[in-house]
C-alpha cells in the first residue's frame, strides 16, 4: 500500500454529478433502438377473480398495433424464481409472468400490447377486453387463511425462529408486557419508475437488456436460465438507475416480457412504467401484524420475548421469497440481552400487490416492536425510557455476539459494537436532559409536546463475495471493474476511493465500471448495504495487487527493485527521491497488455452498524398533525469511506423512515381496489415535511472483518424512525403505548386524542389502547 | 388520432420544427420529438416536478401541459444551464453540497430553483422551503437541495 489514506475518509465531491446535473444521465427511458416498438401492460382491474376469456380483436384493430400476447403465448415460460430465502413451501406461490386462469391482485399482468409508439400502445390496452369472474378478496393478512388454489392456502410457510426457554420464562416472570402493533404498507418509490429495452443482436446472438439495476448478473443467470440461452448471451446494462432503495432491478414479470418478445419479434422493445403501475405493479413492503410479549424481571430486565406475527406478502412470492419475514424475525432482539426468544411468522398471501424488501426491510418493522416493547416495559416498571434500555443494552465486553439466530444464510454474529457508549452521544447531541425539562415546562403550559428514544442493530455487508478487476490501460487510463450495481448511493465515488489510495493515484483518475454484464464475469449487485464493505474491500485487494504488479512492471523499466519504488499521484518514483521517475501510464504502456489485476473479497458474516435516534414532536391538537421540532442520528459504521455520502444517505434514509412512520400508506377497500394510486393519494414527504436533523457518524467500533473496519451506511436512516415518532408521540401525549399502529396519520391520532378527551389525562396506558 | 399539427419548439434558444397530436405532453415532445432527454417524466399527473421546465420565464410541470400550447415560446431545459463547460451557480451548489443522489429528480429541481430565482431573487428562506416543496426527491431528504439553493441564490444575487 502506499503510505497514508489520501481519499478514504475524506468527503470528496461525487464523480457522479457532472452528467447528472448538466442533462446527460442516462435512464431507462432515455434509451431507444431503431425500430422499436413500445410495450404496454393490461393489468387486472379486478383483485381476485377467474379469467373467462381475453378480446383482443379491437386493440389488434388499431392501426400501429403490431401483437397481443396472454398467458398462452408465454406458457413456455415458468414462473419467476426466488433470489433470496426460496423456501420450498413457497414454490407453489411464484408470480407467472403473465397470469394464468386467475388473477389475484389489481395490476397483475394479464396481457401486453405492442406498438409503435406508448400513446398507441396505451389506446389498444384501454380496448383489450379482459372478462373475470370475480371472486371474494383475501385483505386481511391475520384473518383464517384463504384460498390461493386447489390444495393451496394463503399461508404458504410459517417462519419459526428462537433460543431459550420461553414459556419457563414466561412462568417465573415478575410481569408480562403485551402487545398489538401494526405496521402499514409503503414502498421505497423511487423518483424514476421502472424501465426495460430489450434488443436481440442476431449478428452476435446476443440478447440485451438495457435499464438493469440491483442485481444485474442474478437477473442475467435468470433470464437466460427461463429463456433456454446460454448465460453469456444475455447482456443487461445499467446506465443511471433513479434510486432503487430495495425494490428497483428485482426480477418482474414485465423484464422477462420485453426479453421474450425482442426474441420472438427480432424488434427492440421497450417498456417505460406510468406511475400508477408503480404504485400497484412494483413491490410493496412493510404491512405486518405483531403480537408481541414481553417477560420481564422487577427491574425491567427482560428474561423472554414471545412475538407472534402475520406478514402480509400480497398476492404472490416474488423474488426475496420469505426474506422480509425472515429479517423481521431475525433482527428483532436488536442491541438488547434477551436470554430466551421465540418469532413464530406467518406468511400470508392477500389480494394485493407482491411484496419484497424496502430499505431497512424487515427492521423498520421489527425495531418499531421492540422499541414499543422497551418503552411499555419502563412504563410498566415505572422508570425513563433511556433508564430502560441501558439496564438491557449488551455490554461492549460480549462482543462479538452470537445472537443465536441465523439470517439470510448467515449466523446473525454482532461483530463489534459499544452501544451504550452511541446511547450517551446520542442523547448529549440532542442535549437530552434540558430537552426534558424544556418539554416539562411546555407541557405544565398546555403544548403536546413530547420525545422518544429508539435504539437498533442494523446488518450490511452480505457475502458471500465480490470480484473487482483494476487496470491501467495503455493510454493511461486506470478502470475499476465491479460486478455492483449504482442506484446512486455514490459508488463511483467511494470505490474510486478506496482504489486511489491502494494504488496510489487520484480518485478522479479512476473509472468505476459497473452493471454491466459483459465486462466481468460475476458479480452480486447492490443490496443489503453490501457494496462499500464487499466491493470496497475487493477493490481494495485487486488494487493493492496492482501497485504490486506496477512496481515490479517499474522496477525492470528502471533496473532497480520494487521495494525501493512507491507510487504517488500516479507516478512511480524511488522511495528516497533519488533517481528517475515514470508516470503509471507509462508503465502500463510499455507492458504489452497494460497493467491488470482482479481479486475477490469472500465473507460469510455480515458486519453490524448500530444506531441511536433521538426525536422530539409537537402535535396540533386541531389537526391531528405531528410537527418534528429536533431529530438527532447517531450512527457508527466502523468506517466512514465519505462521511459527506454516509451523512447523505442517512439524511435520505430518514426521510423515508418518516414517510413510512406518517404518510406513506397504501389503502385498499373491502374488494381489494387499491385507494393509493397516485402522489395525490399516496403522500410522500416534501422540503416542508423532512425536518433539520443533527447526525452524528461515529467510528467507534470498526468491523474486525475486513482491515479497514467497514460496515455498509444505507439504511440505517431509516430503521427506527416509525419507532421514534411513535415514543416521542406516546410521550407528547403523556399516554405511553397509545401509538400502536404506523403511519401516525392525522386522522388516527385526532383518534387518539378523542378517545383520551373522553378519559381523564393520566388514565392507565391499557384504557387508550385500541386492542 | 387526430391529425398532427405543426409546430415549433425553441428549446434553449434552437427551434424544432416537430408535428405533433394535439394530445402529446410538452415533455414528451421535449423528450422524444427534440431528444432533449434531460427533462425527466416522475409521475405524468403534474405532483412530483420532475419535469419542471421554464416556459417564457417561468417554471412549469412540462407533463401538464400540451406541446402544441408551448408553440413559439420560449423554453428553457437543463441541457441549457451551463455555460460550456462552466456549471451555473446553482449546478455548481448542487455539486458541492451533495444536493443529489440519483439525480432523477435534479433537472426538475434545478429549473424550479432557478425559474423561480431569476424573477424572484431575494425570497426568503420559508419562502424558498415554500417553492422547493413543490417538488419531490426521494434520496436525499432534501436539506442539502435546501442549502444548495439558498447558497446558489446568494450567488446568483452577487453575480
Amino acid at each position: 500500500m502506499s503510505g497514508p489514506a489520501k481519499f478514504v475518509g475524506r468527503s470528496v465531491t461525487r464523480l457522479e454529478d457532472r452528467p447528472l446535473l448538466r442533462g446527460e444521465g442516462r435512464f431507462a427511458a432515455d434509451i431507444s433502438f431503431p425500430g422499436q416498438w413500445i410495450m404496454r401492460v393490461v393489468r387486472s382491474a379486478v383483485a381476485h377473480g377467474e379469467i373467462k376469456g381475453i378480446d383482443a380483436g379491437a386493440a389488434l384493430a388499431l392501426p400501429g398495433v403490431h401483437a397481443v400476447w396472454t398467458h398462452a403465448d408465454v406458457a413456455h415460460l415458468p414462473p419467476i424464481p426466488f433470489r433470496l430465502t426460496g423456501l420450498t413451501a413457497l414454490e407453489p406461490y411464484r408470480q407467472p409472468v403473465l397470469a394464468k386462469d386467475m388473477v389475484r391482485y389489481v395490476g397483475e399482468p394479464v396481457a401486453v400490447v405492442f406498438a409503435d409508439n406508448p400513446y398507441v400502445a396505451e389506446d389498444a390496452a384501454d380496448l383489450v377486453d379482459i372478462d373475470i369472474a370475480a371472486r371474494e378478496a383475501v385483505i386481511q393478512a391475520d384473518a383464517a387463511p384463504g384460498v390461493f388454489a386447489a390444495d393451496l392456502n394463503t399461508e404458504p410457510s410459517i417462519i419459526v425462529k428462537g433460543f431459550g426457554d420461553v414459556d419457563a420464562a414466561f412462568r417465573t416472570a415478575n410481569a408480562v408486557v403485551s402487545l398489538d402493533l401494526s405496521v402499514g404498507r409503503h414502498t421505497g418509490v423511487p423518483l424514476e419508475t421502472r424501465g426495460a429495452i430489450a434488443r436481440y443482436d442476431e449478428a452476435r446472438d446476443v440478447l440485451e437488456m438495457h435499464g438493469a439495476a440491483k442485481v444485474p448478473h442474478w437477473n442475467r443467470d435468470t433470464l437466460a436460465r427461463m429463456l433456454g440461452r446460454a448465460a453469456d448471451k444475455v447482456q443487461l446494462y445499467e446506465g443511471h438507475v433513479g434510486g432503487g432503495f430495495g425494490i428497483r432491478g428485482e426480477l418482474y414479470p414485465e423484464d422477462i416480457l420485453v426479453c421474450a418478445a425482442a426474441l420472438a419479434f427480432k424488434r427492440p422493445i421497450k417498456w417505460i412504467e406510468d406511475r400508477r403501475e408503480h404504485l400497484i405493479a412494483a413491490n410493496h413492503s412493510r404491512q405486518q401484524q405483531h403480537r408481541v410479549r414481553a417477560a420481564i424481571d422487577r427491574d425491567g430486565h427482560i428474561l423472554a420475548i414471545d412475538d407472534e406475527f402475520f406478514h402480509d406478502n400480497g398476492a404472490y412470492m416474488r423474488t426475496h421469497a420469505a426474506t422480509v419475514p425472515d429479517l423481521a424475525a431475525a433482527m428483532l432482539p436488536g442491541p438488547y440481552r434477551v436470554p430466551a426468544y421465540r418469532a413464530v411468522g406467518h406468511i400470508r398471501l392477500t389480494n394485493k400487490t407482491p411484496c419484497g424488501t424496502y430499505r431497512a426491510p424487515g427492521r423498520y418493522e421489527s425495531t418499531f416492536v421492540r422499541e414499543r416493547l422497551l418503552d411499555a416495559v419502563a412504563a410498566k416498571v415505572g422508570v425513563d425510557t433511556v433508564e430502560i434500555r441501558k439496564r438491557n443494552l449488551i455490554g461492549k465486553s460480549a462482543m462479538p455476539y452470537a445472537l443465536g439466530l441465523d439470517t439470510l444464510g448467515t449466523k446473525i454474529v454482532y461483530d463489534s459494537g459499544d452501544y451504550a457508549l452511541l446511547l450517551d452521544k446520542a442523547l448529549a447531541a440532542a442535549k437530552w436532559d434540558t430537552l426534558q425539562a424544556e418539554l416539562k415546562k411546555r407541557r405544565a403550559a398546555g403544548e403536546l409536546v413530547g420525545a422518544g428514544v429508539g435504539m437498533f442493530v442494523e446488518k450490511s455487508g452480505l457475502g458471500p463475495f465480490d470480484t473487482v478487476r483494476v487496470e491501467v490501460k495503455p493510454d493511461g487510463q486506470i478502470e475499476a471493474i465491479t460486478g455492483v450495481a449504482s442506484i446512486g448511493q455514490g459508488v463511483e465515488t467511494v470505490i474510486a476511493q478506496i482504489c486511489a489510495d491502494a494504488l496510489g493515484v487520484d480518485y478522479t483518475d479512476v473509472r468505476v465500471v459497473h452493471g454491466q454484464t459483459d465486462r466481468i464475469a460475476r458479480g452480486m449487485g447492490a443490496f443489503a448495504s453490501r457494496v462499500t464493505v464487499m466491493c470496497g474491500e475487493a477493490t481494495r485487494l485487486a488494487a493493492g495487487k496492482l501497485h504490486e504488479q506496477a512496481l515490479a512492471c517499474a522496477a525492470q523499466l528502471m533496473q532497480t527493485n520494487a521495494e525501493a519504488l512507491d507510487i504517488v499521484d500516479g507516478v512511480v518514483l524511488r522511495k528516497d527521491g533519488a533517481g528517475p521517475s515514470m508516470t503509471l501510464a507509462e508503465v502500463a504502456k510499455a507492458m504489452p497488455n497494460g497493467l491488470s489485476a482482479e481479486d475477490t473479497f469472500e465473507s460469510t458474516h455480515m458486519v453490524y452498524p448500530y444506531g441511536v435516534h433521538v426525536g422530539a414532536v409537537r402535535i396540533d391538537r386541531d389537526t391531528g398533525g405531528i410537527a418534528i421540532e429536533r431529530y438527532v442520528i447517531a450512527y457508527d459504521i466502523g468506517k466512514a469511506v465519505n462521511p459527506k455520502l454516509v451523512e447523505g444517505q442517512i439524511a435520505g434514509g430518514l426521510a423515508q423512515g418518516l414517510g413510512g412512520a406518517l404518510l406513506e400508506e397504501f389503502l385498499y377497500d373491502e374488494a381489494g381496489e387499491p385507494l393509493s394510486v397516485t402522489f395525490a393519494d399516496y403522500l410522500m414527504p416534501t422540503a416542508r415535511e423532512v425536518p433539520a436533523h443533527t447526525i452524528l457518524v461515529t467510528e467507534d467500533a470498526p468491523s474486525p472483518l475486513n482491515p479497514l473496519g467497514l460496515k455498509g451506511a444505507g439504511e440505517g436512516g431509516t430503521n427506527p424512525v416509525g419507532a421514534v415518532i411513535a415514543a416521542a408521540t406516546d410521550d407528547a401525549l403523556g399516554t405511553p403505548g397509545a401509538i400502536t399502529q404506523l403511519p401516525v396519520t392525522p386522522q388516527r391520532l385526532k383518534a387518539i386524542l378523542k378517545l383520551r378527551k373522553a378519559s381523564p389525562a393520566g388514565a392507565p396506558a391499557d384504557a387508550a389502547r385500541p386492542r | 388520432m387526430s391529425e398532427k399539427a405543426k409546430i415549433t419548439l425553441t428549446i434553449n434558444g434552437r427551434a424544432y420544427d416537430i408535428a405533433v397530436e394535439p394530445r402529446r405532453t410538452l415533455v414528451d415532445a421535449i423528450r422524444e420529438d427534440c431528444g432533449q432527454t434531460g427533462t425527466h417524466i416522475g409521475c405524468e399527473h403534474g405532483v412530483c416536478g420532475a419535469c419542471t421546465v421554464i416556459v417564457d420565464g417561468e417554471p412549469v410541470r412540462s407533463c401538464l401541459m400540451f406541446a402544441a400550447q408551448a408553440d413559439g415560446k420560449a423554453i428553457r431545459t437543463v441541457e441549457g444551464l451551463a455555460d460550456g463547460e462552466k456549471l451555473h451557480p446553482m449546478q455548481q451548489a448542487f455539486m458541492d453540497h451533495h444536493g443529489l443522489q440519483c439525480g432523477f429528480c435534479t433537472p426538475g429541481f434545478l429549473m424550479l430553483a432557478v425559474g423561480v430565482l431569476e424573477r424572484e431573487p431575494n425570497l426568503s428562506d420559508d419562502e424558498l422551503l415554500d417553492v422547493l416543496s413543490s417538488n419531490l426527491c426521494r434520496c436525499t431528504g432534501y436539506q442539502n437541495i435546501v442549502k444548495a439553493v439558498r447558497a446558489a441564490a446568494k450567488e446568483m444575487r452577487t453575480a
